[in-house]
């Protein structure tokens, strides 16, 4: 069987035994970009050369040269990482993100080429990206979901043993869900974004992105703990959460929000998701309906808070120290260094770009910051009351990931509030600073993934391994891989 | 809640970027229709409920007072659009 399709804790196996080496790893795995990426634009800057773990492969380290793949918007120390936008063309970082420095401690191999994704993560489609979409492997006419698209599609594609996201509104778990892979927004403060290029302080997260639940727990307990460098960062231990695995469910209780089904969702996901959920009862869980009373208010508070704090964020952008500068020829006006700020952010951004900050400045400005923000902030308590309210009485809550499968590539691009509201199932997570996994639970009669999601109160990853591989190991679709 | 071309405008000069006209006119449409659906929030009640800025019970992060090493020249100016020296340069801010 050809090395690309097997799991990273397989690879690993095969590494350990020696009967592979780190050079084997990386190269099936170029040779599978070489040959796929064409169609499928997982990757964005081919590059040539690995990093990291193969030029010292070190056998006592615990991921021992195996390859990993990366979102250009998490900073590798001389790499290019562009945030698949404009403004950052060329853009190398000084430094690596604290996960870089936690996957190459561990022995990784950080492959050169980064992933594609929507610019600075503003995107549930990566239709966002400067290098245009990359394509679902599983049909490629439809988007891979976003904005970790490119992690996405490269871990469904064999094109990456496992992957790196980020996750700020379901940016992981979406991209999952349409791809048919595992993909974990960690709890926040659970994972160090000291690197992550940040979108919205409050509610971005790195996680793994990967072909199975071992492979996500594994990926886990490297990039999690404690980084004085983010002082976002929560100081408290990380279990191994391998142990999370094979313990089944057992009267685990289960909340189904009933929200969460409304009328019209489309009616194949409902029925493959309650399939799963039945399964879950098979495998011993109790369910029960329960209710997230302000879920309605999830989508308008994450596109204040969220477009706010990107407002903010942003303004770093000034062609100053990086960046895209225009051609300072052109500039007029009295005061050419503003005409030189706008001038080179209205040329490097593109379209969602402007259109957040432009929103979120709005959101924030003199005379309209209690109306909306102060508002979307108080409305945010009360989202996230209703997680606490329930994990009060329950083990976790299960969902659809996506109340649709994968869209076809243009089909929502002309009107950015029905893309917004694709993402109204993993949002509220994020408001909430609470863990979500997403993992593949079936496929559309015309062959498309549907992601479960599975969501537990804060640092509480274990109930999501647990559930989530107990799902697996009784049901066949992490074996799945596209017709390529 | 109303946002005209004008406003859209203003906007756009606080956040300083240059919108073209062709942007102006598709932006202004498309940000009145989010604040529209937006102003479902007005049907919250949130008498008696603060304002959640932050997820963590995580206030004043400190560190020792101690020296560390900073970035070297080099790097920092690595990605400069342009510099001379030590320095970035811009454009003339002051005549």
């Amino acid at each position: 069987m050809e090395l690309f399709k097997l799991t990273a804790h397989e690879i690993l196996e095969k590494l350990k035994s020696s009967e592979i080496s780190p050079e084997d790893g990386l190269y099936c795995i170029e040779g599978r970009i070489k040959d796929l990426d064409q169609k499928i634009r997982a990757y964005v800057r081919v590059f040539a050369t690995p990093d990291s773990g193969l030029q010292n492969p070190n056998p006592k380290l615990p991921l021992r040269g195996i390859p990993v793949s990366i979102k250009d918007n998490i900073c590798t120390e001389g790499r290019n990482t562009e945030c698949c936008s404009r403004i950052l063309g060329g853009f190398k970082p000084p430094y690596d993100a604290t996960v870089i420095k936690k996957l190459k401690n561990a022995g990784a191999t950080i492959l050169g080429l980064k992933t594609n994704m929507d610019e600075f993560a503003f995107g549930s489609s990566t239709e966002n990206s400067f290098f245009g979409p990359t394509h679902n492997p599983w049909d490629l006419e439809r988007v891979p979901g976003g904005s970790s698209g490119g992690s996405a599609a490269a871990v469904a594609a064999d094109e990456a043993f496992w992957a790196l996201g980020s996750d700020t509104g379901g940016s992981i778990r979406q991209p999952a869900a349409f791809c048919g892979v595992v993909g974990l927004k960690p709890t926040y403060g659970r994972v160090s974004r000291y690197g992550l290029i940040a979108f919205a302080s409050s509610l971005d997260q790195v996680g793994p992105i990967t072909k199975d639940v071992e492979d996500c727990a594994l990926l886990t307990n490297i990039i999690s703990g404690y980084d004085p460098d983010d002082s976002t960062s929560i100081d408290a231990p990380v279990p191994d959460y391998l142990k999370s695995l094979g313990l089944g469910i057992e009267k685990i209780k289960i909340g189904i929000p009933r929200e969460y089904f409304i009328e019209g969702m489309d009616a194949e996901v409902k029925a493959i998701v309650w399939d799963a959920i039945n399964k879950l009862k098979s495998l011993g869980a109790e369910y029960k309906e329960v209710s997230l009373p302000n879920t309605e208010y999830a989508v308008p508070v994450y596109y204040i808070i969220a477009t706010a704090e990107a407002s903010s964020n942003l303004a770093r952008f000034d062609a100053v120290q990086y960046g895209y500068r225009t051609d300072i020829k052109r500039l007029s006006g009295e005061n050419k260094l503003i005409d030189m700020y706008k001038k080179s952010r209205g040329e490097g951004f593109g379209p969602e770009a402007k259109r957040r900050i432009i929103l979120g400045t709005f959101v924030l400005s003199h005379g309209y910051y209690d109306a909306y923000y102060l508002r979307a902030l108080k409305v945010r308590t009360l989202i996230k009351q209703d997680f606490d309210a329930v994990f009060d009485g329950f083990d976790c809550i299960v969902t659809p990931t996506s109340p649709t499968p994968a869209f076809k590539i243009g089909e929502k691009t002309e009107n950015p509030l029905q893309m917004y509201l694709s993402d109204i199932y993993t949002i509220s997570a994020n408001l909430s600073g609470i863990p979500a996994i997403s993992i593949p639970c079936g496929f559309t009669k015309k062959g498309l993934p549907v992601g479960l999601q599975i969501l537990s109160r804060p640092f509480n990853e274990e109930m999501l391994f647990r559930v989530a591989h107990a799902y697996e190991q009784a049901t066949p679709w992490h074996l799945e891989r596209p017709k390529l | 809640m109303p946002i005209d071309k004008d406003t859209v405008k203003y906007t756009a000069h606080l956040a300083r970027i240059e919108l073209q006209d062709k942007e102006l006119d598709k932006l202004s449409t498309q940000l009145k229709g989010i604040l529209d659906y937006i102003d479902k929030l007005k049907q919250a009640d949130i008498r008696n409920i603060m304002p959640t800025s932050h997820i963590l019970p995580v206030n004043n992060v400190l560190r020792e007072d101690s020296p560390k090493d900073s970035l070297p020249i080099d790097k920092v100016l690595a990605n400069a659009p342009q510099k001379e020296g030590n320095f970035f340069v811009v454009p003339k801010v002051i005549e």
